[in-house]
């Protein structure tokens, strides 16, 4: 992995220099603080650089959606969040925010229309997907040619905005082997980590979601289990780890096979 | 002229659909006691919604096998009763085979309806031997408890007794057998009656005219006690099915007004609320009541099917929460608050109960992870998330009764803008990391 420092705008840059990037890059929670998705992040940056994207983040000036307090049942906090977030991005006059977190994507998408809140929103793989398309960015497969891969579709992304295809396209652009789960797009089996269920403990049952799920990956023979979401990518880690096969299956999210596979 | 089957036939029938008039009626008021909801947009789409969903039944054969023969019992259902249309007009004018006039076409419509009558009461036999004998995981969850079970096999043995008295209606008839043209089936069935005199064998026809038409307005009534409903409720409950992408929830308007009021440094906290303020609306939903009427509709519509509990992740890893005892607790709630307000005049006596606690508990609501698997599993275009989630705003907003856990993930929001104790002020710290 080439060492270039990345090239990380902030709006308040952009703002200071009086110019609009082309999207914001909302970087949410996990993809902040979470030692796992912050490598997700950055690979991210790196392909956004590598394509010469004019992106700005919040920074400072981003914070949580709400979505986690929504989906628990909080509305007053969700829409204090929701308002407070809407006021920072208007201000900035933002248009396009792309996103690496089904949960922010779905919210900024869908919930903040009716709070004053109205961008064109895009998951990273759609945007990853765009920037393909277009010819600002070109994958080969790498390391990743021929290996075994299957997709655990995020419920916020599939289900919920039904976004199946983006992911799947970036996956096969690898020249790797795309496998499907028993249940995957929209009969896809949840990691266990939606709902706010990431920050308690589970009811009492016969077994956790993310190994019902890790189960169902395994079952595949991947060698690797592509996530396209922070919290999923947590959830199947624990997932493999708790089946003891982390030396036969990596979890890694799409970005980071697009950036890996040209060694970014 | 003898009138008195006229007559017989007209009081059957009046009573037959009066009493299911009035049923249905007992059943759009129970309905009206959720809210109101803004149903009025995207009609183009909930149009398509229904032809494809209900008409087209799209959703049924998602599971091929089950799909299959529900299409088939569907389909037998709806053409067979252009038969129950000749029937009623035979029966209050004292008629017989009054369509028979219109040549061979005829034979081919009673030959077509004898088929589909065949094939309805295999395809029903194969059902009950899925519910009862193969015991298909889904038929046989908690909360299929003894009416449940009952009911779902009350309903595939009347109509297996339906279509066995269609059939042997038809092949009891000696001048419909005579014609010989639209008995594709029943001719099979004549000879088991052949050396029976011909005054028995019009009796046994006339019986079986009798009880297939009264067993069709009995089975009409049947369907308001029963989760039968679901051959009418499908229509307008995928209708007025959620058209927004599944992953979003509405914002509650109520709370809305008081966040601009908070933001608003223009407004006087302190100001006296004007006279006709009314008090502030319940936030969520702890009883029937405080839902809204589609959501009602919804547990009216729900045939208990299973497919969104065997499809929901909570369920499959052992907790308690089921979607479809998320809708039959709805439903049974509901029923309860209607033969109330029945029995009071008009008026709903509090009863100390509420569909919370008495009917769902706080641990299925906390179990689920919102992953909208039941509301895609659903062939009627079922809800059952948005009622966990209102049930969820009322436990956190009327009661703070969140699990700790969430508690502190809350705190943690409001303080740090982030769901863990992490400073906003470190947020793009991972660029140099």
């Amino acid at each position: 992995m080439s060492n270039t420092t990345l090239k990380v705008p902030t709006m308040a840059e952009y703002m200071a220099e009086g110019k609009q990037p082309e999207v914001l890059f909302w970087v949410g929670c996990m993809g902040s603080f979470d030692d796992r998705a912050k490598k997700v992040t950055k690979a991210f940056v790196r392909l956004l650089n590598k394509a010469n994207v004019d992106f700005a983040v919040l920074g400072t000036e981003e914070s949580c959606t709400g979505d986690p307090a929504k989906r628990a049942g909080n509305e007053f906090l969700f829409q204090m969040q929701a308002v407070t977030n809407i006021e920072v991005l208007n201000a900035y006059e933002i248009k396009k925010i792309v996103t690496a977190c089904p949960h922010c994507f779905n919210t900024i998408k869908n919930e903040y229309p009716g709070l004053g809140g109205n961008y064109q929103v895009m998951h990273h793989t759609q945007f990853l997907k765009s920037l393909l398309d277009e010819g600002r960015l070109t994958v080969e497969g790498g390391q990743f040619k021929g290996k075994r891969i299957t997709f655990h579709d995020p419920c916020y992304l599939g289900r919920a905005n039904d976004v199946y295809e983006a992911p799947r396209d970036l996956i096969r652009k690898l020249d790797a082997e795309l496998v499907e789960m028993k249940s995957c797009k929209s009969r896809g089996l949840c990691c266990g980590a939606g709902g706010a269920q990431m920050f308690k403990e589970a009811e009492p049952g016969n077994k956790e979601v993310n190994i019902a799920r890790t189960e169902q990956a395994i079952d595949v023979k991947p060698q690797i289990i592509a996530a396209g979401c922070p919290f999923c990518n947590t959830m199947m880690t624990d997932g493999v780890k708790a089946k003891d096969k982390e030396s036969e299956i990596e979890v890694m999210d799409i970005a980071e096979l697009i950036a890996n596979a040209q060694d970014l | 002229m003898n009138y008195i089957p006229n007559i017989l036939f007209a009081v059957a029938l009046i009573v037959g659909i009066g009493y299911f008039a009035k049923n249905v009626k007992k059943l759009i008021r129970n309905i009206k006691l959720g809210h109101d909801v803004d149903v009025s947009d995207n009609t183009s789409q909930r149009w398509k919604n229904m032809a494809m969903i209900a008409l087209g039944q799209s959703k049924m054969v998602k599971r091929p096998i089950a799909g299959f023969l529900h299409i088939i019992v569907y389909v037998g259902f709806i053409i067979i009763n252009i038969e129950v249309l000749e029937i009623i007009i035979d029966g209050l004018a004292g008629t017989h085979r009054i369509f028979s006039g219109i040549g061979p076409l005829y034979g081919v419509l009673i030959g077509a309806f004898e088929v589909l009558a065949f094939l309805v009461l295999v395809s029903v036999i194969i059902f009950w031997i899925r519910r009862n004998v193969v015991k298909i995981k889904r038929f046989w969850a908690n909360e299929m408890t003894s009416w449940p079970k009952n009911d779902a096999n009350y309903i595939l043995y009347i109509e297996m007794v339906l279509m066995l008295l269609f059939l042997v209606m038809n092949a009891t008839d000696l001048k419909f057998q005579e014609m010989n043209n639209g008995n594709v089936i029943s001719q099979f069935i004549a000879p088991w009656f052949s050396g029976l005199s011909d005054g028995t064998i019009h009796i046994i026809e006339r019986s079986a005219w009798w009880l297939h038409i009264l067993g069709i307005l009995g089975f009409l009534n049947y369907l308001y006690f029963s989760k039968h409903l679901h051959i009418l409720l499908a229509f307008p409950n995928t209708y007025y099915g959620k058209v927004k992408p599944k992953g979003e929830l509405d914002n509650l308007e109520s709370v809305t007004n008081e966040v601009k009021m908070m933001m608003d440094p223009s407004i006087d906290p302190f100001a006296a609320q004007p006279e006709s303020a009314e008090a502030p609306a319940k936030f969520g939903a702890s009883d029937v009541q405080d839902l809204n009427w589609v959501q009602l509709l919804n547990a009216y519509t729900c045939t208990e099917c299973g497919r969104c509990t065997s499809e929901c992740p909570a369920n499959q890893t052992g907790k308690k929460l089921s979607p479809r005892k998320i809708m039959m607790d709805t439903r049974d709630r509901l029923e309860e608050v209607g033969k109330n307000i029945d029995a009071n005049g008009g008026t709903f006596k509090e009863d100390g109960k509420q569909l919370l606690d008495d009917y769902i508990t706080r641990e299925e609501l906390w179990a689920c992870t919102t992953c909208n698997a039941c509301v895609e599993a659903c062939p009627v275009s079922i809800d059952p998330l948005s009622i966990i989630m209102e049930m969820r705003r009322y436990l956190v907003m009327e009661q703070s009764a969140a699990p700790m856990e969430l508690n502190n993930m809350m705190t943690n929001v409001e303080n740090n803008g982030a769901p863990w104790p992490y400073n906003q002020m470190d947020r793009l710290n991972w660029k140099n990391e």
